[in-house]
Order: C-alpha cells, then sequence, then structure tokens
C-alpha cells in the first residue's frame, strides 16, 4: 500500500480556511522564517479519508475478534465512555483556566471528575490518596520511584536498591533504573512465586523497595504477600505494587489490605478504556497515608463549600510530573466505567476473568506445555509441549496461525522465565462461545503441529503481509520518507 | 452485569466443566487477605451515567472567547480528524506487538514519523511520548547519554511548566542543572556561551519562546557543536507552518506538544510528545520507532525496530521505561497534517500570526497597554504590561466572557501586571475587538 505521501497530488486540497478577516501582513523577518513549506501531502478530504480508512482494515482490535494479549486486558471498551469523553463541556476546556484567579470556579465539573475517581480509586485499592497525573502505566512506575525517593530522604535514609522479580514486566527495572536506583533481581521458585528465601537473603538496609505485579506474570497469585510486604517493611523498605494485573482481584481483594505503601493502576487496562494501539493509557498512583505529602502537584481538594479546588502548597511533593491533571479524557472514561459497574459489577469482573482464564487453562491442558499448573488468575502461561517443539514448531508460528484463524494471539515469549511461553488473558468479557471457538482453533493447530507442521510455518495467509523482516529493518533502517 | 457477555448459567456451565466452584479459584486468596471494605455505589445504566456527566460537563466553562495558550492551543479541527480515529480497528488495538495484524498503526506510525521529520527538518522522530513536557525531559536524558556529561543548561524562557517537570524528575539524579535568565524577551547570548564547558551535555532552548518571541538559535547551536555539547529545541508544531526549523538551525534533538496538531485540549490530557533527532542519534532515542521492511514475499511492510534499546528486551539498561505511548494521538496528528496539507499548514500559520499581529494592534492602542518587550518578532502570542496587577484584569476579563490570557507573575518575578495573550486562527476580528473594548472598560 502507498505511504500517504505518494498519494500527494500537487495542488490538491483538503481543509480550507476561508477568507481571512484580518490584514494579511508578512510581519516576521524573513531569516526567521522556513526556507520551503514542509512536504506534507497534497491530497482531497476523499483521499485522506479513504487512505486512514485502508489503513484501520489493515489493524485488528479488541472490535474486531478475540485478543488475548497476556497482561494486556484487551477487554471491550464501551462506547459510551468514548460519547462521553467528546462532550464539548471536557473536551474544550482549557487546561490553565483553573490556574487563573476565579478560574477554578469555570472547571467546576471537570475537577470533580478528578475528585471522585480519587475517591473510588482509594475504596478500590485501600489506599489513602491518588494521584490522577502519571500517563501510563510505565509513568507511574516512575512517579512512584520518586516519591520513595522523596519520602527516603525525608527520613534520612540513604537507600540506593531496589528489588524485583525476574518475573516482572521490563517497565520495573527500567523505571526503578532512571529514578536512579540500582536493581536486584529476585528469582521465582518452582511454584511460579517468589522465592521468599532469596529475598530474605536481599534484605539489607541499602534496600529502598520491592517492585511486585500481583497476581504476577505467570498469572498466580502471591500466597505469601502479606509476609513480604512485611519483610521489605522490616528494613524500612516500602512496598510498591504494579497494578498491571489488578483486573484478576478487582473487588476481591486490595493492595492496600496486603501491606502496599504504593500503587500504580492501568486505567487501560482493569478501567476499559481504549488502549488507542499503544496509548494514550493513564496510570493514577495511590499512595498510604504517611507518603501523602509527597504526591505530585497540584492536588484537587474538595473545599467546606462543596465546590472543588487545586492545591500547589506541599512543600514535601516530589513536584511537578505531567503538564497538568493527567490524561484527564483517558480518566473520565474510566470514571464512567467505574460508576457504570457499581460495587457488584466490579466484583464480576474479577470472577468472570479468572473464569474465563481457568476455562481456557484447563481446556487447552492436554494439547500445550502449561508452565505452572495450578489456580490461575486472569491469565494462563503455556508452552508448546515437546512434540511440537520437535517438529521445529515455536510459540511464534503457533501465533501466526492463529491469526489465520481469526484471533489476535497472546503475549509470545513473556515472561521470559517460561520458554516458548504463550501467555493468554482471555478477560471477563468474553463470551464462552468465543472461548470455545478459541480453544477448538489453538487444539486444531497443536493437531497441525504434529501432522503437517510445514504448512504452520507458512502462516499467516490471510493479512496483508507475511513474516516481516526485523533483522532487515535494523539492517537496512528505513525509518522515515524524507523526500516525497 | 455491564459488559460481561457470560449468562450466569453459561458460568455455572463452565465452572462445572473445569470441576471447581467459583470460591475454589480464588482459594489462593486467603481469607484474611479479602478486602476488608469495598463500598461502591451501586451500578448506574447507560442513560443514567450519561446524565450525570452532561451535567457535570455543563459545569465547565467552555463559551469564554480562549486567548489562553501557553503551550496549549485552541486551534480549529476539521471533523474527518474525529471521524477517522474514531475508527476502533485504531483504538481498540494495542501496540503492534504483531506486525501481520497491524499494519494499520505501523503505516501511519512510519507515516506519522516521516510528517515530524518533515516539519521540524530533523533525520528521524520516535512513535511518541506522553506530552511536550516530558518529551524534553526524555531528550535531556538523551543527551546526558550521548555526550557522557553531566551539566545541562536551559534558558528560563523555555516553558516554565516544562522547567519545573525537569526539575522534579531530576531531583535524584546527579546532574547541574544550569538556568540562565533571558533578556528583553530572547535567550542571554552572552550568558549562555560563556556557561557552555566541557562538561556540558546540553543547551534547551525553545521557539517560539514562552513569550511567544521567536528567533534564530544557529549561533548557540554553533557555539555548543564547538564544545562537542548539543541543542536541544521545543518547538510549537503549528509555527514550523512559516517558521525557520530547528532542523535548519542544526538542531541535535527536537521536541514538542503536539496537541496543537488536531487534539481538544481536554482539560489537560491526552496530549502527544513528539521527538526527532539526527540519525546519527537514533540508538540513544526514547521510545518505540517503527521502520520499513519486507515481508517473506518482498512486499513493503513495517515492524517495531530497535527493540534493543527498549525496556522489554534491555530491562534496567533501555533507553526509557516508557511501554504505552500516545499513539492514538500521534494517529490524529497525522491525519490533522495530511488534511491541512502543504498549503494549509502554512495558511494556518500565517493566519494565527496575522490575527496576533492585528490583536497586538489593537490591544497596544488603549492608553496604559504597551508591549512588554520592545522590537520583538512574535508568532502568535505577545506580552502586554498593564497599568494593574493581570491576575486581576483576567478575573474581570471572565466576568465579560473572555479567557483573555494567563498572568506572568504565576511563574515569573516581576510580571505583575504582564498578560500573555494568544491568538489563534479560529478568533474572529469581531471577538479581538470585543476583547479591546472589554480590556478598555476594566482598566
Amino acid at each position: 500500500m502507498k505511504l500517504v505521501f505518494e498519494k500527494s497530488v500537487p495542488g490538491r486540497r483538503a481543509v480550507q480556511p476561508g477568507p481571512s478577516d484580518v490584514p494579511t501582513t508578512i510581519n516576521i523577518k524573513s531569516d526567521l522564517l522556513r526556507r520551503r513549506p514542509a512536504e506534507l501531502p497534497e491530497l482531497s478530504e476523499l483521499d485522506v479519508v479513504r487512505h486512514f480508512t485502508e489503513l484501520s482494515r489493515r489493524n485488528f482490535g479488541v472490535d474486531s475478534n478475540f485478543y488475548p494479549l497476556g497482561s494486556c486486558t484487551m477487554k471491550y471498551n464501551p462506547k459510551v465512555a468514548e460519547r462521553i469523553a467528546a462532550y464539548p463541556g471536557f473536551a474544550h476546556l482549557h487546561p490553565l483556566l483553573p490556574q487563573l484567579r476565579m478560574g477554578g470556579m469555570l472547571t467546576q465539573g471537570a475537577l470533580r471528575v478528578l475528585y471522585e475517581t480519587d475517591l473510588l480509586l482509594r475504596e478500590i485499592t485501600g489506599m489513602a490518596g491518588f494521584t490522577m497525573q502519571p500517563s501510563a502505566g510505565a509513568h507511574g512506575e516512575l512517579t512512584g520511584m520518586m516519591i520513595m525517593a522523596a519520602y527516603h530522604r525525608d527520613k534520612g535514609y540513604k537507600k540506593t536498591t531496589i528489588l524485583i522479580p525476574d518475573s516482572a514486566h521490563g517497565t520495573n527495572p527500567a523505571s526503578a533504573a532512571i529514578a536512579g536506583y540500582k536493581v536486584a533481581s529476585i528469582p521465582t521458585n518452582e511454584k511460579g512465586v517468589m522465592d521468599i528465601n532469596a529475598l530474605r537473603q536481599s534484605l539489607n538496609d541499602d534496600v529502598a523497595g520491592l517492585m511486585l505485579t500481583c497476581p504476577n506474570t505467570l498469572g498466580l497469585f502471591e500466597p505469601q504477600i502479606k509476609q513480604i510486604c512485611d519483610l521489605i517493611h522490616s528494613v524500612d523498605g516500602l512496598a510498591y505494587y504494579d497494578g498491571a494485573n489488578l483486573n484478576a482481584i478487582v473487588g476481591k481483594a486490595r493492595p492496600g489490605d496486603f501491606g502496599f505503601d504504593i500503587v500504580h493502576l492501568n486505567l487501560h487496562k482493569t478501567f476499559a478504556t481504549p488502549h488507542g494501539g499503544g496509548g494514550p493509557g493513564a496510570g493514577p498512583v495511590g499512595v498510604k497515608e504517611k507518603l501523602l505529602p509527597f504526591l505530585p502537584v497540584s492536588i484537587v481538594v474538595k473545599r467546606n463549600d462543596g465546590t472543588y479546588a487545586l492545591e500547589y502548597d506541599h512543600p514535601k511533593s516530589v513536584g511537578y510530573i505531567a503538564p497538568f491533571y493527567g490524561n484527564f479524557a483517558v480518566i473520565l472514561r474510566a470514571y464512567v466505567y467505574i460508576l457504570m459497574l457499581g460495587k457488584e459489577g466490579l466484583r464480576r469482573v474479577a470472577e468472570n476473568a479468572v473464569l474465563n482464564a481457568n476455562y481456557v487453562k484447563e481446556k487447552l491442558k492436554g494439547h500445550y506445555e502449561l508452565a505452572f499448573d495450578s489456580v490461575c488468575k486472569h491469565e494462563c502461561v503455556f508452552s508448546p509441549t515437546k512434540q511440537i517443539l520437535d517438529n521445529g514448531i515455536h510459540a511464534i508460528d503457533i501465533a501466526k496461525a492463529l491469526i489465520d484463524k481469526g484471533f489476535h494471539p497472546p503475549t509470545v515469549y513473556f515472561p521470559a522465565i517460561v520458554k516458548e511461553a504463550l501467555m493468554i488473558e482471555p478477560t471477563e468479557t468474553e463470551s464462552k462461545e468465543t472461548l470455545d471457538a478459541f480453544i477448538n482453533a489453538m487444539i486444531e493447530i497443536a493437531e497441525s503441529a504434529k501432522t503437517t507442521p510445514d504448512k504452520l510455518k507458512s502462516a499467516p495467509t490471510t493479512t496483508p503481509v507475511c513474516r516481516p523482516d526485523e533483522v532487515a529493518a535494523v539492517k537496512n533502517l528505513n525509518i522515515a520518507s524524507l523526500t516525497s | 452485569m455491564p459488559f460481561i457477555s457470560n449468562t450466569p448459567d453459561q458460568q455455572e456451565q463452565m465452572l462445572a466443566d473445569i470441576g471447581m466452584t467459583m470460591d475454589e479459584l480464588f482459594a489462593d486468596i486467603l481469607p484474611e487477605l479479602m478486602c476488608k471494605s469495598f463500598n461502591l455505589p451501586g451500578g448506574l445504566s447507560e442513560q443514567q451515567v450519561r446524565n450525570h456527566l452532561a451535567e457535570l460537563a455543563g459545569k465547565n466553562s467552555i463559551h469564554l472567547a480562549c486567548f489562553l495558550g501557553g503551550g496549549f492551543y485552541d486551534h480549529f479541527i476539521p471533523a474527518a480528524v474525529y471521524s477517522l480515529i474514531s475508527r476502533s480497528e485504531f483504538y481498540t488495538a494495542y501496540t503492534p506487538y504483531q506486525p501481520e495484524l497491524s499494519q494499520g498503526t505501523l503505516q501511519a506510525i512510519y507515516e506519522y514519523q516521516s510528517a515530524i521529520c518533515r516539519l521540524t527538518e530533523m533525520e528521524v522522530s520516535n512513535a511518541s511520548l506522553y506530552d511536550g513536557g516530558t518529551a524534553l525531559y526524555e531528550a535531556m536524558m538523551m543527551a546526558l547519554r550521548i555526550t557522557d556529561r553531566n551539566k545541562i543548561i536551559i534558558d528560563d524562557s523555555v516553558n516554565p511548566i516544562y522547567r519545573v517537570m525537569i526539575h522534579s524528575y531530576t531531583r535524584n539524579l546527579q546532574i547541574e542543572l544550569e538556568q540562565i535568565h533571558c533578556t528583553d524577551g530572547l535567550p542571554d547570548r552572552r550568558q549562555i556561551l560563556r556557561k557552555i564547558d566541557d562538561k556540558t551535555a546540553a543547551v534547551i532552548l525553545q521557539n517560539p519562546n514562552f513569550f511567544g518571541c521567536i528567533d534564530d538559535f544557529s549561533d548557540i547551536a554553533e557555539a555548543a557543536h564547538a564544545k562537542r555539547a548539543l541543542l536541544i529545541v521545543s518547538c510549537y508544531p503549528i509555527s514550523l507552518g512559516i517558521l525557520k526549523t530547528p532542523g535548519a538551525m542544526e538542531a541535535d534533538i527536537v521536541t514538542g506538544e503536539g496537541q496543537s496538531l488536531g487534539m481538544p485540549m481536554s482539560f489537560g490530557g491526552p496530549y502527544l510528545g513528539f521527538m526527532a533527532s539526527k540519525k546519527q542519534y537514533v540508538r540513544k532515542m526514547p521510545g518505540r520507532i517503527v521502520g520499513e521492511t519486507t515481508d517473506r514475499l518482498g512486499q513493503r511492510a513495517y515492524v517495531l525496530t530497535l527493540q534493543a534499546r527498549e525496556q522489554h528486551i534491555r530491562r534496567g539498561k533501555a533507553t526509557s521505561n516508557i511501554c504505552s505511548n500516545e499513539a492514538l494521538c500521534a494517529l490524529t496528528a497525522l491525519v490533522y497534517l495530511s488534511l491541512l496539507g502543504k498549503e494549509g499548514l502554512k495558511e494556518t500559520a500565517q493566519r494565527c500570526a496575522d490575527k496576533a499581529s492585528y490583536a497586538y494592534n489593537r490591544l497596544t492602542a488603549i492608553p496604559g497597554v504597551k508591549p512588554h518587550f520592545k522590537n520583538r518578532w512574535f508568532f502568535n502570542e505577545f506580552v502586554l504590561d498593564l497599568p494593574s496587577e493581570a491576575a486581576d484584569v483576567i478575573a474581570k476579563l471572565i466576568e465579560r466572557g473572555f479567557a483573555a490570557g494567563f498572568p506572568l507573575s504565576r511563574y515569573y518575578d516581576g510580571m505583575k501586571n504582564s498578560i500573555l495573550i494568544c491568538v489563534t486562527e479560529k478568533r474572529t476580528k469581531q471577538q479581538i475587538g470585543m476583547l479591546a473594548e472589554a480590556l478598555e472598560s476594566v482598566l
């Protein structure tokens, strides 16, 4: 398919501004101006619409079909939330308005959304207060590390190290490192959960804290979660909960009750906001009482007269981590979702997410190698059987074969502690019929892997392209078309 | 239950099928770890939630004539932008890990990267960062990695919102952050050139700067390069419709806030951080990058590339921790730029400058209202000195239906009476005239 630039026809126009109502003057000194216009495409509106419609047809979303990408919680994104985010009263609101004198009164509706989402998330997680500012999960992690550092500095501690299990998402060690910490890895034991003895041996006064995803990336709940938090506290460290997998326990259990001090949530996972092809998301961070003074500014507060306002004067705060109040339109969608589900609805989320994952796990057990055979939470991790691997078929081939059967593949080759991992997260919004169809497809693929492995090697055959050469992409690097 | 497909009967059937009860599925969470409290309200219907949110939306004042800018702008957004980015194949997808199912997102990001390069006259771009502030922070971190030095020089005409963010992010790092006070609206060459030394990783500047003044940083680029330091420029993408590009000034890394490229203001986000650089630095860049390649049949195809820089491969040694970025916002910017096209972007930028110039002449004709900087070229924002405190005047103008501007005293000492006024192509001659009348009447 042609690039948008390759479709350009000199002189063709889409949007035109119409005549100006003020005089047109060249009012800027010429050596401050660009020499030639930016080489943007020259197209009609119809050309542009056709181009992007064609691109959209080369894409696959949750609305297309089942998208069991492990650790990404690809649940259905309610349409009503899109509609509400586009309300002019939210979409056209300038973020600097509440920073003007008397300006807070101009944005009471938006401030109330932020304030109430904070309250709802507190109750959902058992934390004392949230900042809504982080734009994504990893941004929340960095914010959490900054809060940790500010707390320890305030206490006069000199702590240098963050402990992270080897099953963690790559963002955890990356966030700790860019916040200025050293990272020490804690191994996973034979049951797929944290090796507590290894944790004990890693504890010392340098330990600032621990980052933990629970359930972990194997879909397993840490049975000794409370002891893990207690151990970290015993060296004055803080326990950080990565909420990437909160969907498994929402409404059932709360990280705050386990003993975690800092929590981030991925609103684009548990709270059903769209993933956008890779963002925008939102990664609010919640903390326990003793860490409230360190939250980023501004803070949304409710005054005695019932109005909402922004506070900035928090001397111990880590400061500003975002231009404004977070990805407001994403937070708004999550607020809508939480209000619609309510108490009962949210409990059913975890139950059905866990039921769907265990259903898939049990049905595929004889056909694929289960990494850890125990009750899972929101996701399960398989590998191809020895027989499949001996036939030269790998996780990537199974993924590509699934595409031809109309499904998005699971996450592959992660977590790295499982060889040839296929990480399946069905989510609660999928029906039994869809799961059965997926299970059948997976079983058929396992059979083909034994009988006709060559066929799988040529998959997918139903997509516009087949197995693009990633090595060549790096070798012959071409990451922008600079001239038409 | 909302958005759960399986009926209670089906749930029972599935449980029976796997020989488990719901309690058994949660038996791995000890009873004492179950929720100590879960006092949430009952659920609302779609109709109820829409009524509730329509009421809250109604409590936000969006009918003020907007002369507020400060890096975040009220530009016109063509209807086709929203139609196209609302296609669910785009917005309900995730990071394009499976290229065969994601050629739409991947090609769009490649085209976005190309558009950003063409706009800034740089060689490479990444797939997006969160916003203009975090993009500038990431550029600073990138410069530290490239040069293996630890001193950063930043001009105080760089958006103060970005500067306070950089300050927060660097508190735990061993970085020497030197802030230079600008003189008369432009970076102080004498000071900056004197401060650039063998420890300097980068000089950070903005064009147009926070006061709206425009400049050519070629001389500073040359001075920085002479000491093997880099020049980082934060810019306003609409202005690049007419202004000299950071690429033409020999900047090494360019960032900016992409909100003006088709995104509504949405009370602070989601926005779009863009980043471009010289090609030689691409392996030190943060974030996703899409590259062109061929598939098995030799067809053109797009994939995520240079992933060895990223957190999911390099973990603690990655160039950044970023994973989810702002892909849909990057798509928005690309659709917007495609609709405006080569001539449309130029015309939009010129229209902004024309209207700002008209407003400047109208407003400075009011007795007691004076330009803060004399003889400075500006794009679509400018600073005026009022006879009394700007914050007061702005509050009075709110009552008359204007978001008249931003009081600079919030971030700058000695600018109590100064107001930053922004005029986009959306403002009409009539609105500008009414603002002038209202301002005159409240002074």
